[in-house]
Order: structure tokens, then sequence, then C-alpha cells
């Protein structure tokens, strides 16, 4: 069976989904699907030992040999993203069943649990396979089930959010398919490796350079990069609470891990990186979407908002981490991924919590919650410290390692614009603790009680991953550096 | 075409677009044809032309057929829709000529498909070859795309509905539907041998054009048909909703199956070789089973599809009587 542990990653889970919808009772699907999550999650944690003891896992599907048949392959890269998306899925399931009580008709939560676990499947199926055209299909997978887990939020706005989404997500996913297409033609092969070997051939062509600007801005759009993030906020705002907690951890990474891998594994870094201005182009926008987003979420008053904007500003510092194309940028950037899934899970599912609670997230309405709801606050709190980058919590070595890096390529003034950005988010975090811990209640009497353990617990579980990473980087920082090491090529 | 897509953009009656939506994907189904892509051009014809007419004119029902006017014009998008323009046809330049010889197409992964494909796999048609075998997770990904295409439509689309106001709705589709005669009676005489075309269309994939994708289309477009000319509710009586909901979930599962099989027989996920004891008769098998999970989930979905849309339409028409009912 060990030979077979990629496909099994990703076959987990979709063959869960439609055998979730002939059980007929709700409690039993969403064991099933935790069951069905938890084991994908274990699936992901062998792989990441064999990869990080042996090297790259080649599984040809169909027993077809590679060009010809689609090949999974998986390195250290994808082995932690598959890691990061499959744990983060399995927490947020825990506190699924009572946070949906209270937000969609009882008569969905079936279709709920079926979607949930399809969008597992896309994200999943998009970061294993080593094939691009089979990218593209799981990507289809992952953004169709996103877009209806999205409306099915008990707001109106959500199915207005929902569709702004589907026609960005709609054009960010047919450039790609045409950029693909375009490598094809100009490569005659769909596979990852191959292309990679037989892009430079035909790499002065004008079509490959189409190619190139299709994928990457098609991939920027499902990135939610600045200034392609408008579908972004709505998005996250107007979702069920568990479906935010899902896709603000894990739904950008996908996007991000498959920038990077088409600019070093397929293009190749010299073709991305010194045939084009990537570099410029992207520190620009990323230094402008820190400062942009972060600012607007400082105005915001629906603490689900405020922390989508901050999202986008994460993005950013992603993207600084990316463009500096140096070992230690690239390890940053992968830190923070995986970083920042145990912050915005934390966080968002804390909020789930609150929506249990109190109703809504309105920042006047959390007046006082530091007493009433003491373990959730306090999660949100190590969360937003978290994103701040306070020593002792992850969101600080990721900041450290982006620092490094900048200093490293001597870019100082850089370096101190991404210190004051983390000032923003500062601010908006205080505006937070400032209503939640020293204003009265909204209403003395109100009998606000505490989350229930089955938020408390996956919210706690990511709290505590929060200030473990922060202290114990082994894991993180080790195979975040093994990977960046290995797609630039340095021998181990 | 181009003048097809231009009268889409320009008219403001949202049936003629519609309609002419149809002629597009009639004509680009003719373009594959020229193009010599015969599977291509089936699924268009069925798709583009067909079912996907037939949904866009439920939803028309809905809403009403004339488009709102827009006075605000879009500079921004017209921009940015011409640098794309002006980047593909930039991207155009250095591509191989249609049909070149020495295209890298022509020269890396296809020459395996077209010269070995029959040893390999023993199904005359390549296309097949290509999309149940070789690329097989491919389909599978597709298959999955549309059950979650079907499940998204249900979860967004479907209504709890009563009882009282289906008998009512029927009662209703009835007398709208005696004016229908002669279309009534030539449909009766068709449908059945449109769904005799859809299971040869199902089991002639292997040798000619077509295969579970559009069996499934075309079958689900039958029923469609029945549902549109005797009444949803009638249609309801013969396939029901949780019925249908297990069809789709069990051809996801069918297909899946088929690679679990082979993986617990020795091979790789998909991997039909170890099916049977002959390498080409478990491919055979493979593929028969896969095109059967394929049909499945398609016609199902489209038909889940197909009825959320017209329920709520229903719905919308019901809501629409009550209000008029009330002043008077």
């Amino acid at each position: 069976m060990i030979a077979h542990l990629p496909i099994l990653q990703v076959i987990i889970p979709l063959m869960a989904a439609p055998i979730c919808l002939m059980l007929k009772r709700t409690q039993l699907v969403w064991l099933f699907s935790i069951i069905a999550s938890g084991l994908a999650f274990a699936v992901s944690i062998l792989l990441l030992q064999q990869v990080m003891a042996s090297g790259v896992i080649s599984y040809e599907l169909g027993g077809w040999q590679a060009p010809w048949g689609i090949e999974y392959r998986i390195d250290k890269l994808n082995a932690f993203l598959l890691l990061i998306i499959s744990g983060i899925s399995t927490v947020v399931l825990f506190a699924a069943q009572t946070s949906l009580e209270k937000e969609i008709p009882k008569d969905k939560h079936i279709f709920f649990y079926v979607l949930y676990l399809l969008s597992l499947t896309g994200m999943l199926g998009i970061v294993a396979t080593g094939d691009a055209f089979n990218v593209f299909v799981f990507l289809e997978i992952s953004s169709l089930s996103a877009y209806a887990l999205i409306g099915m939020g008990n707001k109106r706005q959500a199915l207005w959010a929902s569709y702004q989404y589907l026609i960005m997500g709609t054009i960010g996913a047919t450039f790609i398919l045409i950029g693909i297409g375009l490598m094809y033609q100009m490569t005659g092969t769909l596979n990852m490796h191959d292309l990679s070997q037989r892009l430079p051939e035909v790499e002065q062509s004008r079509t490959v350079l189409a190619a190139f600007a299709f994928v990457i801005v098609g991939v920027c759009l499902k990135l939610a990069m600045f200034p392609l993030h408008l579908w972004l906020p709505n998005a996250y705002t107007y979702a069920p609470s568990i479906v935010t907690a899902f896709f603000a951890a894990t739904a950008t990474k996908v996007a991000v891990y498959l920038l990077i891998r088409f600019t070093f594994s397929v293009f190749g870094f010299s073709f991305s990186f010194t045939h084009i201005p990537l570099q410029t182009i992207f520190m620009a926008l990323g230094l402008v979407g820190i400062f942009v987003a972060s600012t607007s979420a400082i105005y915001q008053n629906n603490v689900k908002q405020l922390f989508a904007y901050s999202s986008i500003a994460q993005i950013g510092y992603m993207i600084v981490g990316f463009s500096l194309s140096t070992v230690t940028g690239l390890t940053a950037t992968l830190l923070h991924m995986f970083n920042h899934a145990l912050m915005k899970g934390a966080i968002f599912l804390a909020l789930a919590a609150v929506i249990y609670r109190v109703g809504n997230v309105e920042l006047n309405n959390l007046r006082g919650l530091g007493r009433q709801m003491p373990l959730t606050m306090a999660a949100i709190v190590i969360g937003g410290l978290s994103l701040i980058g306070v020593p002792l919590t992850v969101g600080f070595v990721s900041k450290w390692y982006l620092l490094m890096a900048l200093i490293e390529q001597g870019w100082w003034p850089i370096a101190v614009l991404i210190l004051l950005g983390s000032m923003l988010a500062v601010i908006y975090v205080w505006r937070i603790v400032e209503v939640a811990y020293f204003k009265e209640p909204l209403n003395k009497n109100s009998t606000i009680k505490e989350a229930p353990m089955s938020f408390l617990i996956p919210i706690w579980v990511l709290v505590i991953a929060n200030i473990y990473f922060g202290i114990d980087t082994r894991l993180s920082v080790g195979v975040a550096e093994a990977a960046a090491q290995s797609l630039f090529g340095v021998a181990l | 075409m181009v003048i097809v897509a231009f009268a889409i953009i320009r008219m403001k009656d949202l049936f003629a677009v519609v309609m002419l939506l149809g002629i597009y994907g009639l004509i680009s189904a003719s373009f594959f044809i020229v193009m010599d892509a015969v599977d291509v051009a089936f699924t268009e014809a069925a798709v583009g032309a067909g079912i996907s007419t037939l949904l866009m004119l439920v939803v028309i029902a809905m809403t009403g057929r004339k488009e709102k006017a827009n006075r605000h014009k879009p500079f921004s998008a017209l921009f940015i829709v011409l640098v794309t323009g002006g980047l593909l046809i930039y991207g155009t330049l250095d591509m191989p000529h249609i049909g070149a010889v020495d295209a890298p197409i022509h020269k890396h992964v296809a020459p395996r498909y077209i010269n070995d494909s029959m040893a390999e796999i023993g199904v005359p048609n390549i296309v097949t070859s290509v999309l149940a075998s070789y690329r097989a997770f491919d389909t599978f990904g597709e298959v999955v795309v549309i059950f979650t295409a079907g499940i998204g439509v249900l979860t967004l689309l479907s209504v709890a509905r009563r009882k009282e106001s289906e008998e009512e709705i029927s009662s209703i589709n009835d007398s709208m539907h005696e004016q229908h005669l002669v279309i009534r009676i030539v449909a009766k005489m068709l449908i059945p041998f449109i769904f005799l075309f859809a299971l040869y269309v199902q089991f002639h994939g292997d040798f000619g054009p077509g295969g579970g994708f559009q069996a499934g289309v075309i079958f689900a477009a039958a029923t469609i048909l029945y549902a549109m000319l005797f009444g949803l509710s009638t249609a309801r009586k013969v396939i029901n909703q949780t019925f249908i909901q297990l069809i789709a979930a069990i051809g996801v599962l069918l297909y899946g199956s088929v690679g679990i099989v082979s993986l617990m027989s020795g091979g790789n996920f998909f991997d039909y070789n170890v099916l049977a004891s002959d390498p080409i008769a478990g491919q055979h098998l493979g593929i028969l089973l896969i095109e059967w999970g394929v049909g499945c989930t398609v016609a199902s979905v489209m038909i889940i599809i197909f009825f959320n849309f017209a329920g709520r339409q229903e719905l919308h028409q019901q809501k629409e009587r009550v209000q008029n009912q009330e002043p008077s």
C-alpha cells in the first residue's frame, strides 16, 4: 500500500464525497468526513516522511509511463503543502457540526460535507499532480465546490459574493487553461517535469512568453494578489464561518504553490527571473498589497472582513519573499504559508465560535466579549499577535526569515517597509482587543457563554500549534528550507 | 462565427441570444469536424448546441427575456479585453502552422498514441483510448467536476416543496400542455429513439466518436424534453430526486472503484491491464465500466440541474399568481 500513497492522498476524500451523499444521517456524514480527512492527513504525514528520507516519489497513473500517462510527482514542496491542507481541513471539520447548526438549514448539511470533501480533493489534487492539465481539472473541482460553499452563507450577499468569485475565478481558470494549451502547442507534452526540459528549447518564442503571461495572471487571480484581490473580502465575509476558516487557511496557499511550481519548476528559474522583470513587478505589487490591504483592514467594522483584508496583506508578504528569488526568500514564503494557515485557521475558527454565540461579528457586538468568552477571545488575540509577528509565535519566525532574506540582499529600505506593515497589523488587532477587553458589554445582562467544547478544542489545537511552531521550528523551517533548496537545485 | 458572436453581444432580446448561442455551438461543432476532431465536435454539438441551450431557456423563462438597459460604458473592461486579445494574437505569431508535420505536438507524445494504442489497448478509436486509459485520471476528474456542479446546483437552488402546491401545479401544467398536442405526439414517437441513440453512443464509443459524456447528455436531453412537454411533476413521478442523486453518486463511485480494484489487484490506480488475465481484455473491461460511470453521472447531473432550475421557475410562477390574485 505504501507505494500507492500519492494517489490515496487524493482518492480517499474523493471517494468519500459520493459515499456521503448516500449516508442519510447528518451525524454519520460528519463523522465519516472527519475520518476521510483524517486519513488524508495521515497519508500526508507518511508522504512527507518518505520524501524527506528518500527524495522525489513518482507515481504513474494507469501504469502508463510519464509523458503519455498522468504522473503524480511528490517532492518536498508539495508534500509540505499536502500536510498543511489536509491538517487544517481535519481540525476545522471537528467544529463543523456545531457551527453549521446555526448557519445552514438542516436539510443542506449533507451537501455541505460533500462539497467540503470535494473542495479538499480539488486542492490536494492540484498540489499532488505532476501534470499541467490535471492541475486544471482539479482546479475546476476545487473552484466549483468553493463557489457553492460560499454561496451557502446565510445572508443574501453570500450569493453575490460567490457570483463575483465565480466570474473572477473562471477568468483565472480560463487564463491558466490558455497558458497550458499554448505550452502544449510548443512542446507537445503536458507533464510538468517533461515541460521543464522541453521549454528551454523554445524559450525565445513569443508563444511561450504569452503562455507564461496567461498562466501567471490566471494564478494571481486565484491568489487574490493585489490588485486582483477584489473578490476575496466579500467571499470570506459572507461564506459560512467554517468555510472561511478552511479557505482562509488553505485556498490561497494552493495558488501560491501553483505560482512557485510554474515559475520555478515548469518555466525554470532562469526564464522566470532573468528573462522577464518578474522580480520588480512582484516586489512592488507585494509591497503595495501589504499597505493597501492592511490600511483597509483598519477601517473595517466587520471582524471577518477585517481579517479577510489582513489575509490579502499576508499574501503580500508571501509575494515579497517569492520575488526575492533566493533560497532564504523562498523559505520565508513557504514558512509563511504554513504559519499563516495556522494563524488564520485559529482566528477564523474563533470567529465562527463568536458567530455561534453572538450571531454576528460586527465590532460593536464584540464589546466586553473578553470576559464572556475568555478562551475564544484569547485565541483571537494570540492569533493576532502571531499576525503581527510577536516573538514566540509562528508569525515571528516567518517575518524573521523574510527580513533575513531582504537583508541578505542588502535591501534595507524594503525591510523597513515590512516592519512598518507589521505596525499596521498592530493597529487592526488592537481595535479588536480594545473593544473586547476594555469596553463594557452592550447589554449587561446578556447571557453569552463561552463557546462549546466542540469549538474550543480545535481552536486551541491551532493556537497551541501557533506557539509550538513558534518555538520549535525544526519541522516547519526544516521542510521549508529543504523544499526551497531543492527548487533551486542546490544539492543537499 | 464572428458575426454570430457580435450579434450575441449586441442583442438585447435574450431569447434570440440563446438561440444564437445554440447556432454558435453548432458552427463550432462543424468547425471541429473540419479540423477532423469528430469526438470534440460531437461533444460540442451535444453540450454547446444542445443541453446548454435548453438550460438557458429555462432560466429565461424565469428571468424574463429582455436585458436591462445598461447605460454605463465599461471602457476599462474593453481595455482589458483588448490587451488579452492582443496577447493572444502576439502568442500566435510564433506558433507552428496548422497541420505542419514538424510541429512539436505531432512529434513527442502523440506518435505513441497513434502507433501503439491499438496494440496496447485494442480500441480503434484513439481518442477513447487516450481519454479512458492513458489519461483516465483526467476524465475521472472531469466526472467529479460534473458531480460537483450537480451538488452545487442542488445546494443553492433546491427548495423544500409542499405537497399541495405540487398538485396545483400539475393541474395547471395539464391545461397548459393541452395546447401542444402535435409536439407531444411527435415527441412521444421520438423519445424512445433518442434513448436508443444514447445507448448506441454509450456502447459504440470504442469504435466511433462518442462515449459516456455524449451519451449521458443525449440521455438527459431526452428526459428533459419529456419533462418540458408533459410537465415536471409527471417527469418527477418517473425519476425522483433522491434516486437521481444516488445515480450521480454511483457513477462517480463506479469509475473510482475501477481504479481501486486495479490497485487491489496489484497494478497502479486505473491500470486496467490487471483487471483480466489478458491485458487487452482488461483494458476493454475497464473502459466499458468507466464509460458507464461517466454516462450515469453526466445524465443524472444534467437532469438534476434541469429539475432544480425548472422547480424554481414553477415556484416563481406560483408566487406571481398569488400576487396577482391578492389585489382582486
